[in-house]
């Protein structure tokens, strides 16, 4: 499970950074998608792989056999702050091609 | 009475949080009740934090409140921690928002949608950085105040502004990302995700798991130092910046201080860590960078909101070489100087408009925008109703020239008492084995770029004041030159108080400092 979790944050995260660094904007909120799914992904790592375990207590059982419930709250906000994100960014990306006529992030071809 | 005390620390929060909210239920069309509720809420936010710096300025330096959501019990509550550093931070973000809002309040609110509520949401998330004690809720109060500033970067429309705009969103899209690979790094090594719990834990940390920390630490740190602007990842700030519309860009003059802010809070934290310098080297030789390449921009950049832009640079890379030495005087005097710093900027901003008016109309981003909106009707109206101040010029320039000598740091202003004390602090912190080469390094780029500063505004200025077909004199309103008077008036109000301001400071410091040793 560890190396199924770490390639798919790896190829996630290069891609995103790959595709962010392109001219074009489309391509650049892509690529800010995936570094966005690479970073939940990572976040939600940080408290330790484990299957099967439940994230909230009940009294009387082995601390050590639950998943750490504060990840999970963090990764829930990450993805909604992170939604929230790329849909404004995805506006202005609109507003720049409809007011420039191109797509090119610097809003003209070189 | 006493309950509302207790609740002090929260109100900075609350209260641009309720008027955001009461501020999007309200139709644009009722533009004069939209912008009464946001100074009504701008001047309470003024009260609560007098209030708390008054509060705060009774105990001694290191007096903390740390004030638990919900009344949990303490590992589990997230908190908000207020000190002195936070009501200084807090009441300057007061001050600003009132000198904006109110030059706002002459034609920009109209400039486009949402205005007011942006604005808001902005001072809360500011405020709540200012605040926060808890690593994850500096993160959702940094996006609240970066979704704002998306908003308001892009207030008033226009291509300049839409470009600028798609930039700054996707280079702090991308610096975000970072922060929350740090704040995971750090909760996975550490367990907690409480500043003053971190710190507790942080010696206990084993050798093992010291370079995940500290991977995680630096990425905290470029986070922060892309939105404070240093030189290899602060491309974006003057171009946003100029292309923001000016009471926007000058309560922007603070959001860079709030990067400045958190790496003093996290240098403090580290004080407790052992590893003696933990990356400052980097501020140091990155602050001196970014003086050098700001001080360039300055002198290289013809339209004056650019060159204010790059005068963010050189006042960030200051502050940042400042915040290396980790020594209480010198932070004392560091935050003097981001005070004033920050004042001046915003100032600059305003003006910067204002003496674009007199010019030639079709180098004005203004009437572009004016006439996207079809507001020239309304300009007319407000051209009968405006009160044109006699000998306007000489106001405004008189206005640039204090600017130019508080940005430059000439005496007899508080720009030069801020960079002097600066300059006493990092020579005097070196007790032992004599002035490093560094340190003289510093001094003389502090020294340089304050002369760089005033040859450009000099240059601007007679271009602007001294040119005989300046065309028409512009026609500036009271709220709108009001602003700048406060902003000079506090500044000059900190010259005169430097005593009691620098003893404030220096036990703020001292207080600082302590916490972290204790």
């Amino acid at each position: 499970m560890e190396l199924v979790i770490s390639l798919s944050i790896g190829v996630l995260a290069g891609s995103g950074i790959w595709l962010l660094l392109r001219p074009r904007s489309f391509q650049v909120i892509i690529g800010l998608s995936l570094i966005s799914y690479a970073v939940n992904l990572f976040i939600f790592s940080t408290g330790r792989l484990k299957s099967d375990a439940a994230p909230i207590l009940e009294t009387g059982r082995d601390i050590a056999t639950y998943a750490d419930p504060v990840p999970q709250a963090l990764v829930l906000t990450a993805i909604v702050i992170g939604f929230a994100m790329t849909a404004l960014f995805l506006v202005v990306l609109l507003a720049s091609r409809g007011l420039t006529g191109t797509d090119h992030v610097d809003g003209r071809e070189r | 009475m006493t309950a509302i005390v207790d609740h002090l620390v929260i109100l900075p929060i609350v209260v641009p949080m309720l008027a955001g909210v009461i501020l999007t239920l309200i139709n644009e069309r009722h533009a004069a009740t939209k912008l009464a509720i946001n100074i009504s809420a701008t001047l309470l936010l003024l009260v609560v934090s007098l209030l708390l710096l008054w509060k705060f300025g009774t105990g001694d330096g290191s007096l903390t409140e740390v004030y638990r959501l919900g009344n949990w019990p303490v590992p589990v509550a997230i908190t908000l921690v207020g000190d002195r550093l936070s009501a200084v931070m807090v009441a300057l973000v007061s001050f600003l928002a009132l000198g904006c809002i109110s030059y706002a309040a002459a034609r920009w609110h109209r400039g486009g949608s949402h205005f007011n509520t942006l604005f808001q949401l902005l001072l809360m998330g500011l405020n709540g950085a200012f605040l926060t004690g808890d690593l994850f809720n500096l993160f959702v109060f940094f996006e609240v105040m970066l979704a704002a500033s998306y908003g308001l970067l892009l207030h008033g429309s226009g291509n300049a502004r839409v470009r600028a705009g798609l930039h700054y969103i996707a280079f702090n899209l991308a610096a975000s990302s970072l922060f929350l690979l740090g704040v995971s790094l750090v909760y996975a090594v550490t367990g907690t995700l409480n500043m003053a719990d971190i710190a507790a834990r942080l010696p206990t940390v084993p050798a093992e798991s010291r370079s995940l920390l500290e991977a995680g630490l630096a990425l905290l740190g470029i986070a922060f130092l892309g939105k404070a602007a240093m030189w290899p990842i602060g491309f974006w700030l003057p171009t946003a910046y100029a292309a923001a519309s000016p009471p926007a860009a000058a309560l922007f003059a603070i959001m860079s201080k709030v990067g400045v802010y958190v790496l003093l809070r996290l240098s403090v934290l580290l004080g407790a860590y052992g590893a003696e310098g933990f990356g400052h080297e980097w501020l140091l030789y990155g602050g001196m960078a970014t003086i050098v390449f700001g001080t360039v921009g300055f002198l290289s950049s013809q339209d004056l909101p650019r060159m204010v832009g790059f005068g963010v640079l050189v006042s960030s890379g200051t502050l940042l070489a400042m915040l290396s030495y980790g020594d209480p005087a010198v932070t004392a005097s560091a935050v003097y100087y981001l005070v004033i710093s920050t004042l001046t900027i915003a100032c600059l901003f305003l003006l910067s408009e204002l003496l674009e008016r007199g010019r030639a109309p079709e180098a004005d981003i203004l009437a572009v925008t004016l006439e996207a909106f079809g507001d020239e009707q309304e300009v007319e109206r407000e051209q009968e109703v405006g009160i044109t101040i006699p000998a306007t010029m000489a106001t405004l320039g008189i206005s640039f020239a204090l600017c130019a000598m508080l940005l430059a740091g000439m005496p007899p202003l508080s720009g030069f008492l801020a960079k002097f004390m600066m300059m006493a602090a990092v020579i005097g912190s070196d007790t032992g084995a004599g002035v490093g080469a560094s340190t003289w390094v510093l001094v003389a780029l502090l020294i340089v770029s304050g002369f760089a500063t005033m040859l450009g505004l000099l240059r601007t200025g007679i271009n602007r004041f001294w040119v005989p077909s300046a065309g028409e004199v512009p026609l500036v309103r009271v709220v709108e030159i009001g602003p700048i008077a406060l902003f000079l008036g506090l500044c000059v109000a900190l010259l005169v108080l430097a005593a009691p301001a620098m003893a404030y400071m220096e036990n703020m410091a001292e207080g600082l400092y302590a916490l972290s040793a204790g």
